[in-house]
C-alpha cells in the first residue's frame, strides 16, 4: 500500500511485523469464514458494479433523452421511462448486494470477535502460572478489552470499506478513461496529491495517537493505582501531592489527545477540498474541451465525468481515514496473538486420581460415587494393564531446589517427609520460602532439581488437573468470584447440594455472618468480596475448601484475619474433616500449628529445624526464638 | 448533562467556534453546486471561457476557504473534546480525594476507575462528534434544502418525504437500537468483570481445576455478547439499505420530474445537477446526524456515572473555624453510638466510653466483626459519630483541621498499600521532607531495615504497583515506618504486624516504648502475645467493650480473653483438644 510508506514513525522490521500480523489475522478470518467471505466480495461487486450502471445513467438522462427530447420539443418519455425502469433494476440489485455483504459481515465480525475472546480465555486458563506472574493485569485485561475493540473497528470497517473501495476505484477509473483519457489524467494527478497530504497528515496522526495510547496507559496506571489506595492518601493528607501527580498525567493525556485527534479531524476536510479543487479543474478543463468540441467530449458526457470524479475521490478519502484504525488493529492483533502463541502448562501426567472402595482383602475397585476413598490409576503402557493404588497422602520431597528465576534459588535442597495422616506445619520468616514449597507440591511451579513424590509417584507422572484436585489449597490471597454466596461455596464442588454448602459454611464457623448478610446464603458478592471483611472472606474460603472434601488439604495463612476464638472452632472442624488425611499448615500463629505432627522451621529456603512444638521448644532454637519472641545468643 | 456542561469552562470559545468554522465548511461545500451549475449553464452552454474561468477560481477560493475551516474546525473541535474530558478527569479525581471513607465505600475503586477512564472516553467522543456534526449536519441539509427550493420548488418537495419518511424510519428504529445498545454494554461489563477475576484468581481456579467450568461461565458471557450484538447489528445493517434506496428514489424521481421541467423549460440542466447534488448532501447530513444521536444517546449512561460522582457529597467537611493544634494525644469517648448506614439505628458501635492517656499503650483485641476496626476509625475522623463524641486532645475531633488531625493521629490501616515508587519515595508520604536519615531511622524503628539493606538497590529500590514485589511482612512493616515518619501524636495499628513472625513483632514494640514514648498507641491485633505488654487491652465484642485492663486483671476477670489466651499458649500441655467441647 503506497500510503503506509509514510505512516507513523516505526522502523521497518516493525511494519514488516505489522503486515505479518494482518496476513494471519486475514488467514484465521478466511479459514473460518470462507464462504462468508466469498459472498461478501461478490456481493460488494455486484452493488458496486449497480451503483456504476446507476453513475453512468446521468450521461444517459442528459445526452441520450434530454436533450434529444429538448431538440425535438419531443412529447415522447417512454424511452426515458424505460431507462429509469432499468436504471431501478440495477440499484436495487445494488441495494440488495449491500445488504447482503453488511448482513454478513455482521455475523464474520460479531463471530470472529466471540471465536477470538473464547480462544484467548481458553487459552489463557492454560498458561502457567508464570504467565500471570509476569504480566501486569491490566495488560492482560487490555487484550480482552481495547485490543479486541481495534480489530472489531478494523474488520467490521476497514475490510469491506478497503475491499469495496477497490472496485469503486477500478470499475470508476475504467469508466473514466472510458469517457475522457485527458480528463481521467487530471483526476488522477490530484489524487496523488490527495494520497500525498494524507500520507502525511496519517503519519504525523498516527504518531500521535500512539503517544495518546501510552499517555492513556500512564494515566489509567496512576488512576488504578491512586483509586485502589485512595484510603491511604486520605490517611496520609496526601491529597494535593495526588492531585499533582494526577494533573501532570492528565495535561499531556490532553496534549496527545487533541494533537492526534486535530490531525484525524482534519484529514476528511483536507480529503474533501482537495477532491473539490479536482472537480473544478475537471470542470474548467472539460468545460474548456467540450466548448472547443476536441476529444469528443459532449456536455452530458462531462457531467457524468463529474459525478465519477466524485466517486473517485471518496472511496480514497475513506480508505485514508480506515489507517489509523488498521495501524491500531495491527497492533491489537499482535498483543492477542502473543497471548495465543504462549506456551501452555504441560502435562505428560498419566496417572489419574479415582473414587475408589477397597475391598477386605485389599484389591481396590474403581468407584462412580464418592466414597471418600481415593486411588491412583495407573495405566501401564508397557503390557496394557491398569492398576490401582491407594491414596494416602504421603508426600516425600528430596532435594528440591527451585527458582522462580534461574538465576536465583529460592528453596535450596529440601528434603520433607509427611506421613499419610499427619499435620505439617511450615514456619518461618517471611520470605522464608514455605508458600514456594505448597506451590512446587500442585506443580504451580515445577522443581529445579530433586523430586517430589507422592505416594510414591513422581509428581511429574500424576495428571496435573487429577493432581490438584486431590490437594484442597486454602491460598493467603483470598479471591472470591462474582455470584452468590452459595455459588462461591459451591466453587469448591458444583454438584454440591444445599445442605452440603450450608454444612461446609456451619464447618468454617461462616454460617453465622453468613445469614446475617441481607439475603443470607443469596447475597451477591461483587469485586471480589469487596463488602466482607477479610476474616470473614477467609471464612469462606475454608468453607470452599471444606466442600471440597480433600485428600489432602493445604492451608497457607488461611485463617491469618481471623481471630484465634473462632479459628480454634473453625480448626476443630477441620482437624475432624481431615481426620486421617493429610494436611500442611503455614501460619505465623502459634495456635495454628501447635497441634501439628510435624513442624519444618524454614529459613531463607532451607529447613533449619523439625519436630514437633515440644520438641522444637526444647530444642531452644529459630522456632523457639520465633515463638516466644525472645531472642537466644546464638 | 447540566453538571457535564458546566465542565467545558476554558474551552468555551473552542467550542462555539468548533461548529461556526464548521457551518462556514458547509456553506462553501454547498456554493460550490451553485457555481458548478453557473459554468455549466452561463459558462459552457454559453460558450462563455472567461465565465468558466472566473467562476473556477470562485470555486478554488471557496475550496480553500472550505479547506481552512475544516482544518480549524477540526482542531478546535479536536481541543475542546480533549479539554472537556481533562476537566471531567481533573473534576471527579480532586472531588474524590474530598470523598470521606464512607463515600469511597460507596462508590467502591474498581467502579470509580471506570469512571474516570471509560466513561470519560465516551463523553470526550460523543462531545467532539456533537460539536462538528452536530451544527454542521442539520445546517448542511436545511442550506441544502432551502437551495433546492430556490432551483425548483416542486421538485424540491421529493427531498421533504423522503426526510419525513427517513425520520419516522430512524423514529421507530433508534429507541430500539438505543435499549439493545445499553443491554449489550451491560453484559459487555460483565463479561470483562469475569475476565478480571479470573485473571486475577487464576491460582484459586487452578487449585480447584476449574479452568471448564471458568470456560464455560465465559463462553456464556460472551456468547450472550455475540448474540444480543448480532441483532444491533443487523437492524443497522437495514438501516443502510433503507438509505440508498431512498437516495435513489429520489434521484430516479428528480430524473424524471426534472426531464419533464427541462423539456417544458422550466428547468435548465445546470440546474438539474445542482438538484441532484443537494440530494446527496441532504441525505448524508441526515445519516450523520443519525450517529450524532446514536453517540449521544451511548453516551447518556457514562454522563449519568460521571455526574454522580461528581454530584456526591463528601460527608464529611472541614469545620468553619478549625483548631489547627493537637494539643497531646489524650484520647476519650463518650457515649458514642455509631453506625455505616446514615439515620440507622443499627449501631455497630453501641454505647463506647473511653478515657486514655497521652502516651499510654492500648491493645484492642477480639473477634472478627467486633468493630475493632470501625473503633479506632473514628478517632482519626475517617468516619463521624452517629451520637456522642470522640475526642482527641480536649477537643471533639470534628472541631479540628482535618489534616492537622489526620496529620498527628497516623493510622496504619489493616489492607495496606504501597505506591509505585522508590522506598524511599513510599516513606515519605509521611513527611515529604523527611531526610534520607530520617527515613532510616523510621525504617530501623519498624524492623524494616534488615530486609531493605538486603535488597540490591536499598533504600533505592522501585516497589511496584501494589507493593507486590515485596512480601506481606516486608510490606507491612514499610506501612509502619511510612506512618512512624509522621512522628504522630496517636499512632494507630489496626492489625498491622499479623504476617510479621513474633520476634519481629516484639522488637517493633520494644523500639516504640523506647524511641516514641510520648506517643499514644493503639494496637490493633489478633496475637496476644502482640497486646500483652500493652498499658491496657481492650476486649471488643460485638460492639461492645466487653473488658478493660491489664493483661493480668483481663485474665482473671474477662472469659473472652481467657478464652483466647488460652487458645494461643494452650495449658502448656499438649491436649488442649479434649478441653473444647466439641
Amino acid at each position: 500500500m503506497a500510503r503506509s510508506r509514510n505512516q507513523a514513525p516505526a522502523t521497518k522490521q516493525q511494519k514488516k511485523e505489522s503486515m505479518a500480523v494482518l496476513k494471519r489475522l486475514m488467514a484465521v478470518l478466511f479459514r473460518r469464514y470462507p464462504i462468508q467471505l466469498i459472498l461478501v466480495v461478490i456481493s460488494i461487486i455486484i452493488s458496486v458494479l449497480a451503483n456504476v450502471q446507476g453513475t453512468l445513467f446521468m450521461q444517459t438522462l442528459i445526452d441520450s433523452y434530454i436533450t434529444p427530447m429538448v431538440k425535438s420539443g419531443g412529447k415522447d418519455f417512454g424511452p426515458l421511462l424505460d431507462a429509469i425502469r432499468r436504471v431501478l433494476g440495477f440499484y436495487l440489485i445494488g441495494i440488495f448486494g449491500t445488504y447482503f455483504f453488511n448482513m454478513l459481515m455482521t455475523f464474520v465480525t460479531q463471530g470472529m470477535m466471540k471465536y477470538l475472546r473464547d480462544r484467548m480465555f481458553t487459552h489463557m486458563q492454560g498458561l502457567p502460572i508464570r504467565y500471570f506472574d509476569n504480566n501486569a493485569h491490566g495488560d492482560i485485561m487490555s487484550i480482552y478489552t481495547n485490543d479486541i475493540d481495534a480489530l472489531r473497528q478494523m474488520i467490521s470497517q476497514s475490510i469491506p470499506q478497503l475491499i469495496n473501495a477497490s472496485f469503486t476505484i477500478v470499475s470508476v477509473l475504467v469508466s473514466m478513461i472510458v469517457l475522457s483519457v485527458p480528463l481521467t489524467v487530471v483526476t488522477l494527478v490530484m489524487v496523488f496529491v490527495m494520497l500525498a497530504v494524507t500520507g502525511k497528515l496519517a503519519g504525523l496522526s498516527g504518531k500521535y495517537f500512539v503517544r495518546q495510547q501510552e499517555d492513556i496507559g500512564k494515566l489509567n496506571g496512576n488512576i488504578e493505582e491512586m483509586m485502589n489506595g485512595q484510603k491511604v492518601v486520605k490517611v496520609f493528607n496526601h491529597e494535593e501531592q495526588a492531585i499533582e501527580d494526577f494533573e501532570r498525567l492528565n495535561d499531556q493525556l490532553y496534549d496527545s489527545a487533541s494533537k492526534a485527534n486535530t490531525y484525524a479531524n482534519v484529514l476528511m476536510p483536507a480529503n474533501a477540498q482537495l477532491g473539490n479543487v479536482s472537480y473544478v479543474l475537471v470542470a474548467v478543463i472539460g468545460g474548456a474541451l467540450a466548448l472547443n468540441g476536441v476529444t469528443g467530449l459532449t456536455l452530458g458526457k462531462l457531467a457524468s465525468f463529474l459525478t465519477f470524479n466524485k466517486s473517485f475521490n471518496m472511496p480514497i478519502s475513506q480508505v485514508s481515514q480506515q489507517m489509523n484504525f488498521i495501524v491500531m488493529a495491527a497492533a491489537g492483533a499482535k498483543r492477542i496473538f502473543a497471548m495465543l502463541d504462549e506456551e501452555p502448562e504441560v502435562d505428560d501426567g498419566y496417572v489419574t486420581l479415582v473414587n475408589a472402595n477397597v475391598a477386605e482383602d485389599g484389591t481396590i475397585t474403581e468407584s462412580e460415587k464418592r466414597t471418600g476413598v481415593w486411588a491412583w490409576k495407573h495405566y501401564h503402557a508397557a503390557d496394557g494393564t491398569t492398576t490401582y493404588q491407594r491414596l494416602t497422602g504421603d508426600v516425600v520431597m528430596d532435594g528440591v531446589n527451585f527458582g522462580y528465576v534461574p538465576e536465583k534459588i529460592v528453596l535450596h535442597d529440601i528434603k520433607l517427609y509427611a506421613k499419610a495422616g499427619q499435620k505439617i506445619a511450615f514456619v518461618g520468616a517471611t520470605g522464608a520460602g514455605k508458600t514456594t514449597i505448597t506451590n512446587l507440591i500442585n506443580r504451580f511451579y515445577d522443581v529445579e532439581d530433586g523430586k517430589i513424590r507422592y505416594d510414591g509417584i513422581n509428581i511429574n507422572k500424576i495428571k496435573k488437573a487429577d493432581l490438584r484436585r486431590s490437594l484442597g489449597i486454602v491460598l493467603q490471597d483470598t479471591h472470591l468470584f462474582t455470584g452468590t454466596v452459595a455459588e462461591n461455596i459451591r466453587y469448591g464442588k458444583l454438584d454440591a447440594t444445599d445442605e452440603e454448602v450450608k454444612a461446609a459454611a456451619k464447618l468454617a464457623n461462616a454460617d453465622h455472618f453468613i445469614r446475617h448478610l441481607p439475603q443470607g446464603y443469596d447475597t451477591v458478592l461483587t469485586g471480589d468480596g469487596a463488602n466482607l471483611s477479610m476474616g470473614q472472606r477467609q471464612l469462606l474460603a475454608i468453607a470452599r475448601a471444606a466442600i471440597a472434601d480433600p485428600p489432602v488439604l493445604i492451608l497457607d495463612e488461611a485463617t491469618s484475619s481471623i481471630d484465634t476464638r473462632t479459628e480454634k472452632i473453625v480448626q476443630d472442624g477441620m482437624d475432624k474433616l481431615m481426620a486421617g488425611r493429610t494436611t500442611f499448615v503455614i501460619a505465623h500463629r502459634l495456635s495454628t500449628i501447635r497441634n501439628s505432627d510435624c513442624i519444618m522451621v524454614l529459613d531463607q529456603g532451607e529447613i533449619i529445624e523439625r519436630g514437633n512444638h515440644e520438641e522444637l521448644i526444647k530444642e531452644g532454637g529459630k522456632y523457639y526464638q520465633l515463638y516466644t519472641g525472645k531472642v537466644v545468643n546464638a | 448533562m447540566k453538571t457535564i456542561a458546566k465542565e467545558v469552562k476554558g474551552y468555551i470559545l473552542v467550542s462555539i467556534l468548533t461548529p461556526l468554522f464548521m457551518l462556514l465548511e458547509v456553506a462553501m461545500e454547498l456554493e460550490l453546486p451553485n457555481l458548478m451549475a453557473t459554468i455549466i449553464d452561463k459558462g459552457v452552454n454559453a460558450g462563455n471561457m472567461s465565465v468558466i474561468l472566473r467562476t473556477g477560481v470562485f470555486m478554488i477560493l471557496a475550496a480553500l476557504v472550505g479547506l481552512l475551516a475544516g482544518i480549524l474546525g477540526g482542531k478546535f473541535g479536536a481541543i475542546a473534546a480533549a479539554g472537556l474530558a481533562k476537566n471531567l478527569r481533573s473534576k471527579m479525581f480532586r472531588k474524590i480525594q474530598d470523598f470521606s471513607f464512607s463515600n469511597i465505600d460507596k462508590f467502591s475503586s474498581s467502579s470509580l476507575i471506570t469512571r474516570l477512564t471509560t466513561d470519560v472516553t465516551n463523553v470526550q467522543n460523543a462531545y467532539m462528534m456533537a460539536l462538528r456534526m452536530g451544527m454542521r449536519a442539520p445546517a448542511s441539509m436545511i442550506v441544502a434544502m432551502v437551495m433546492s427550493f430556490m432551483v425548483n420548488p416542486k421538485i424540491a418537495m421529493i427531498y421533504v418525504y423522503a426526510v419525513i419518511f427517513l425520520v419516522c424510519v430512524m423514529a421507530v428504529i433508534m429507541p430500539i437500537v438505543g435499549g439493545m445498545f445499553k443491554k449489550g454494554f451491560k453484559q459487555y461489563d460483565a463479561l470483562n468483570e469475569s475476565v478480571q477475576e479470573n485473571v486475577s484468581a487464576i491460582r484459586v481456579v487452578k487449585a480447584y481445576v476449574r479452568e471448564n467450568y471458568a470456560r464455560e461461565r465465559f463462553t456464556n458471557a460472551s456468547g450472550g455478547i455475540y448474540k444480543i450484538f448480532i441483532k444491533i447489528e443487523n437492524i443497522l445493517a437495514f438501516m443502510m439499505p433503507i438509505m440508498m434506496g431512498t437516495v435513489y428514489a429520489c434521484i430516479l424521481l428528480i430524473s424524471w420530474n426534472g426531464a419533464q421541467f427541462i423539456v417544458a423549460g422550466k428547468l435548465t440542466t445546470g440546474e438539474l445537477m445542482q438538484l441532484l447534488t443537494y440530494c446527496m448532501s441532504i441525505l448524508m447530513s441526515l445519516m450523520m446526524l443519525t450517529m450524532v444521536f446514536m453517540m449521544i444517546m451511548m453516551s447518556t449512561a457514562s454522563i449519568t456515572r460521571i455526574s454522580e460522582v461528581i454530584n456526591e457529597e463528601p460527608s464529611i467537611h472541614n469545620p468553619a473555624d478549625p483548631i489547627m493544634e493537637i494539643p497531646n494525644g489524650d484520647i476519650v469517648f463518650d457515649h458514642v453510638n455509631f453506625s455505616y448506614k446514615q439515620d440507622s439505628k443499627d449501631y455497630v458501635l453501641e454505647d463506647i466510653n473511653l478515657s486514655i492517656k497521652s502516651g499510654e499503650t492500648i491493645g484492642v483485641l477480639g473477634g472478627t466483626g467486633s468493630s475493632k476496626t470501625t473503633l479506632v476509625n473514628l478517632i482519626s475522623r475517617l468516619y463521624d459519630v452517629s451520637t456522642g463524641s470522640v475526642k482527641v486532645g480536649g477537643h471533639d475531633v470534628r472541631e479540628y483541621d482535618l489534616e492537622a488531625l489526620r496529620d498527628r493521629v497516623s493510622v496504619v490501616l489493616q489492607q495496606n498499600v504501597l505506591f509505585t515508587g522508590t522506598i524511599y519515595d513510599n516513606l515519605r508520604w509521611g513527611d515529604e521532607n523527611a531526610t534520607e536519615e530520617e527515613c532510616r531511622r523510621v525504617a530501623k524503628m519498624a524492623c524494616a531495615d534488615e530486609f531493605i539493606d538486603r535488597l540490591p538497590e536499598g533504600y533505592n529500590t522501585k516497589i511496584t504497583q501494589g507493593g507486590t514485589n515485596v512480601s506481606g511482612g516486608q510490606r507491612q512493616r514499610l506501612c509502619i515506618a511510612r506512618a512512624l515518619l509522621k512522628k504522630p501524636a496517636v499512632l494507630i495499628l489496626d492489625d498491622s504486624t499479623s504476617a510479621v513472625d513474633t520476634a519481629t513483632d516484639a522488637k517493633i514494640r520494644k523500639a516504640f516504648r523506647e524511641e516514641i514514648p510520648g506517643t499514644t498507641k493503639l494496637i490493633i491485633a489478633q496475637r496476644i502475645s502482640s497486646v500483652q505488654d500493652a498499658d491496657r487491652i481492650i476486649v471488643m465484642d460485638e460492639g461492645h467493650i466487653d473488658g478493660i485492663g491489664t493483661h493480668e486483671e483481663l485474665l482473671k476477670n474477662n472469659a473472652i480473653y481467657r478464652d483466647v489466651y488460652e487458645s494461643q499458649t494452650g495449658g502448656g500441655t499438649g491436649d488442649f483438644d479434649e478441653k473444647e467441647e466439641a
